[in-house]
């Protein structure tokens, strides 16, 4: 109800919106909101996944404290992070081009390429090459070759605004391809008969934290995700991404070089994917089999959507993943069940992911997983057709 | 009398309670944000009420789409054209139809001459709607809303889109519709177009009315008492901040001086010397060979219809949209090559008219929106890092210095009303020496205040030194403030005229000359 005529000095259009609650009721109801929209939807999640066990004639108790045990107890932590640091390399990577708006789906094309590459060059430089000059080479050429991976998608997009989506996803199976012929021909190991590369000596993989297995691509990993944050939060660079992601047309009239920020960011984003193939290779495999692929980049997305693409938040949720999947690994055998199960877990975190934002929407619940430009756009365009009605 | 509308207790219209007559045009008269587009919404069943009831011809009419609207006979004509641009007007007319599978094009045909016959209109129903001039394409809209037998015409902003001449036509029209026993009802934000065609006024003021003039009334008083009630009616004690706003004022022309006795020898500040631009899309013909020179203490106008290039010349001029030929120069010097932040930090400044499509980013704070034409530079970004408190603080007083109503800086500028969103744009665009600046449609859409103040804002950058390049559809704000007015149409400027008595006309001549090649 319009009620100003009391208040004959404002007319409508300047008076100020209505204040939003002090700053400290904000501040609860900041955290209230990430509670309900990231921390739920886990926790439904493995609800669900509770009934969906005692469905399946297993004790969900038991399975749950087998995860527990399996991914925390003892040394086990210790797992679960080294687990976690290619994970959070390639979520940090997405949450680069996602904040601008930008769908790099070729995660997988690029994590491969990456680790068949080292993989293959990998113990002919560790066994004529200091160790630490190898192993940095290593993953500078894992990085490159990542990054590299996005470059003709991102041209694409920057000169003729292509639909990334689906170059990404062509270019991810070419690559994927390109791995498997390398691991199968040049790189094959040729003492084996399994299409396979050779096996880095161990003690020339990357170095661990004394009295821990905790290779240090797990501090790397953790490094990147607080220095990705610092750029995309306090830098230039970061908030002209922002600006792309959130409004494209805005970015164009403020003359932001736009063409040169897809590409940059792109290339930013298939480097942090390459490195994560170094560090889980060098860290943790040691070869490349023909046909293996990990996908960690497809069960880590709904995770940087929960973290609604804030690198910092997407630490706990990554070793949240971590945990569960290291943990898991014990808990499906011990109940028979295929490891594919986790996936039903994490499929069912994306489910109620969507129907709580879904909630969230009709409640009109602060923020949305929405990046700023989808939902700008998505406004725009009805807020259009309401100026045209 | 017949037709009677009540509407006691509505969301956004607060008991409102009107009665349009047969054989008049009822004006209704407010600013933006008074109303009005809620109520059209309601009468032509976009959106419901949630309370009150609309009576035509005296039975309590539920109008629950715009479907029922028509078949109780309240048909709408809307600000911006709903026709389908491929489709020839029988085409467009017969698409409402829904009885039959077969479209009738015979009993099209005869009803179109019908109606056209009532209204005193020539229209050819074989033309493609996208080739009529927009006063045709407005008359075709009347037709459509016609079509069914409608015994109440609901005109929403019809001039907006109109030159002079065009809207002369109009009134004609109206003046023919009255005879056949119509009630039409007229909405407006501009005074001296109500006074020109009502026969009654409501006047609406944040959601309520506020007064009303009946026939008799605005018989007997003189136009200057009319204008002065009208006034304080619409705005209360607010009046004397407003009552010089060229929509408020009923005689536009040749009242004042031309604003800047132009001295021919000051210092020119920007110079186009042929410069073309490519098209975009189908709606954005481009500029081609176009020459402009604007001199210190200038404030030029360039008037034309949306879509004849007006982006184009807007872009060019601050650096988003290359130019394919000719030369830009200001101050002398040739600045074709410099992109949007260089020319910015020139002094050389664009008010886009997309405010909130393109003028800022919503999701970011307001102190962030200030900036985004200074990204990275300094105080605010050093090596490449945000200095927070140098911008929090040049922020604060950005907003204070232009009045931008917010609880504070680091509000995100989404939640603004367009009236401080714009303020913002204008706070960004008119900070730190700005010389020569181009505004793109620099009031549209805001409140008569802000509207005044945003004038006000031209005016004194022109006096300060600087220069102002004003592109608006709206004649009569290019009358009320610039010394020249140039016409645009299909991306070339097609005549200039000196501002002063019947300039309006004569820009209408120069618009309807163009609307008369994209016809042919």
């Amino acid at each position: 109800m319009t009620d100003v005529t009391t208040e004959t000095t404002l007319s409508p259009e300047t008076r100020a919106p209505v204040q939003r609650a002090a700053p400290r009721r904000r501040f609860v109801a900041d955290a209230l909101d990430v509670v309900v929209r990231s921390i739920v939807p886990v926790l439904l999640a493995l609800g669900a996944g509770a009934i969906l066990l005692l469905a399946l004639g297993r004790d969900p108790i038991t399975f749950y404290s087998n995860v527990w045990k399996g991914g925390i107890e003892l040394t086990a932590w210790q797992d679960s992070a080294v687990r976690a640091a290619p994970l959070l390399l390639i979520a940090v990577g997405l949450v680069v081009v996602f904040r601008a708006n930008i769908w790099n789906l070729g995660y997988n094309g690029q994590f491969l390429l990456g680790a068949a590459l080292i993989s293959g060059l990998g113990p002919r430089l560790v066994g004529s090459e200091p160790r630490w000059f190898a192993l940095v080479v290593l993953f500078v050429v894992a990085g490159a070759a990542g990054a590299a991976w996005t470059l003709l998608p991102a041209v694409l997009k920057a000169r003729y605004e292509t639909n990334e989506i689906i170059t990404t996803l062509m270019m991810s199976f070419i690559g994927v391809g390109i791995a498997n012929i390398l691991i199968k021909g040049p790189f094959q190991d040729p003492t084996v008969n399994i299409p396979q590369t050779r096996v880095l000596p161990l003690d020339k993989m990357l170095p661990a934290i004394p009295g821990t297995r905790i290779h240090i691509a797990v501090l790397m990993a953790l490094a990147a995700a607080l220095l990705v944050h610092f750029v995309l939060t306090r830098t230039s660079f970061g908030l002209r991404l922002q600006i792309l992601g959130a409004n494209p047309r805005a970015a164009r009239h403020v003359g932001l070089k736009v063409p040169r920020l897809i590409v940059m960011s792109f290339l930013v984003s298939g480097l942090l994917v390459g490195m994560a193939a170094a560090a889980d290779i060098l860290g943790t495999w040691g070869y490349v089999r023909a046909n293996w692929n990990p996908a960690y980049g497809d069960t880590v997305i709904p995770f940087v959507f929960l973290a609604r693409l804030n690198a910092l938040a997407l630490i706990p949720f990554v070793i949240f993943y971590a945990v569960l999947s290291t943990g898991g690994d014990l808990a499906t055998q011990q109940a028979n069940l295929p490891t594919d199960f986790l996936l039903v877990l994490v499929a069912l975190i994306l489910l109620f992911m969507t129907v709580i934002e879904y909630l969230g929407r009709r409640r009109a619940l602060g923020a949305s997983y929405l990046t700023p430009g989808l939902e700008q756009a998505l406004r725009y365009s009805s807020r259009r057709r309401k100026a045209s009605e | 009398m017949g037709i009677t509308k009540q509407f006691p207790g509505v969301l956004a219209n607060d008991d409102i309670s009107f009665a349009a007559r047969r054989r008049e045009v009822h004006c209704l008269l407010g600013e933006n944000g008074a109303g009005k587009s809620t109520l059209i919404s309601i009468l032509s069943g976009m959106v419901r009420p949630d309370a009150g009831e609309i009576r035509v011809g005296g039975d309590v009419a539920r109008i629950d789409s715009p479907r029922a609207a028509l078949e109780r006979g309240v048909g709408t004509v809307y600000q911006h054209s709903t026709l389908v641009p491929a489709l020839t007007v029988l085409e467009n007319l017969l698409l409402g139809e829904s009885r039959g599978l077969r479209l009738n094009a015979e009993a099209g045909r005869k009803r179109l001459a019908e109606v056209a016959a009532t209204l005193g209109v020539d229209v050819d129903a074989d033309a493609p709607a996208g080739q009529l001039a927009l006063g045709r394409q407005q008359q075709v809209e009347i037709v459509k809303a016609l079509w069914r037998g409608s015994r109440v015409l609901i005109l929403d902003e019809p001039t907006s889109m109109l030159t002079p001449q065009g809207v002369a036509e109009l009134q004609k029209v109206l003046r023919r519709l009255k005879e056949t026993g119509i009630a039409v009802i007229f909405i407006t934000h501009k005074l001296h177009e109500a006074l020109a065609v009502a026969d009654r006024i409501t006047i609406l003021r944040a959601g309520r009315v506020v007064g009303a003039l009946d026939t008799a009334e605005l018989a007997a008083s003189s136009p200057g008492e009319v204008q002065a009630q009208i006034v304080r009616l619409m705005f209360g004690e607010e009046s004397r901040a407003v009552a010089d706003v060229a929509e408020l004022r009923t005689d536009l022309e040749g009242d004042q001086a031309p604003l800047d006795a132009r001295p021919p020898d000051a210092d020119v500040l920007l110079d186009l010397l042929r410069v073309s631009a490519r098209a975009v899309g189908g709606f954005d013909p481009g500029i081609e060979d176009l020459s402009l020179r604007l001199r210190e203490g200038e404030i030029i106008g360039v008037a034309g219809m949306d879509g004849n290039g007006q982006r184009a010349l807007a872009e060019v001029i601050a650096g988003e949209r290359p130019r394919t030929a000719g030369e830009i120069r200001l101050y002398g010097a040739p600045v074709q090559r410099l992109d949007v932040s260089a020319r910015q930090k020139l002094g050389l400044r664009y008010v886009t008219d997309d405010r909130m499509g393109e003028g800022i980013v919503t999701s970011l704070p307001i102190s962030l929106n200030l900036f985004l034409k200074r990204i990275g530079q300094r105080p605010f970004w050093r090596h490449g890092r945000i200095e927070r408190r140098s911008v929090e603080r040049e922020a604060q007083s950005l907003v204070e210095a232009f009045d931008v109503r917010t609880p504070s800086v680091s509000t995100r500028a989404g939640a603004l009303s367009g009236g401080n969103v714009q303020k913002v744009v204008l706070a960004r665009e008119l900070s730190f020496d700005p010389k020569v600046v181009v505004f793109h449609k620099p009031t549209y859409g805001l409140d008569l205040r802000t509207t005044r103040t945003v004038r006000d804002m031209i005016r004194g950058l022109a006096r300060s030194g600087g220069a102002a390049l004003v592109i608006s559809t709206d004649l009569d704000e290019l009358l009320d403030l610039c010394g020249r007015i140039f016409v645009l149409s299909r991306g070339r400027l097609v005549g200039e005229v000196e501002n002063g008595p019947n300039a309006g006309e004569r820009v209408g001549e120069l618009m309807v000359g163009a609307g008369d090649v994209v016809a042919a």
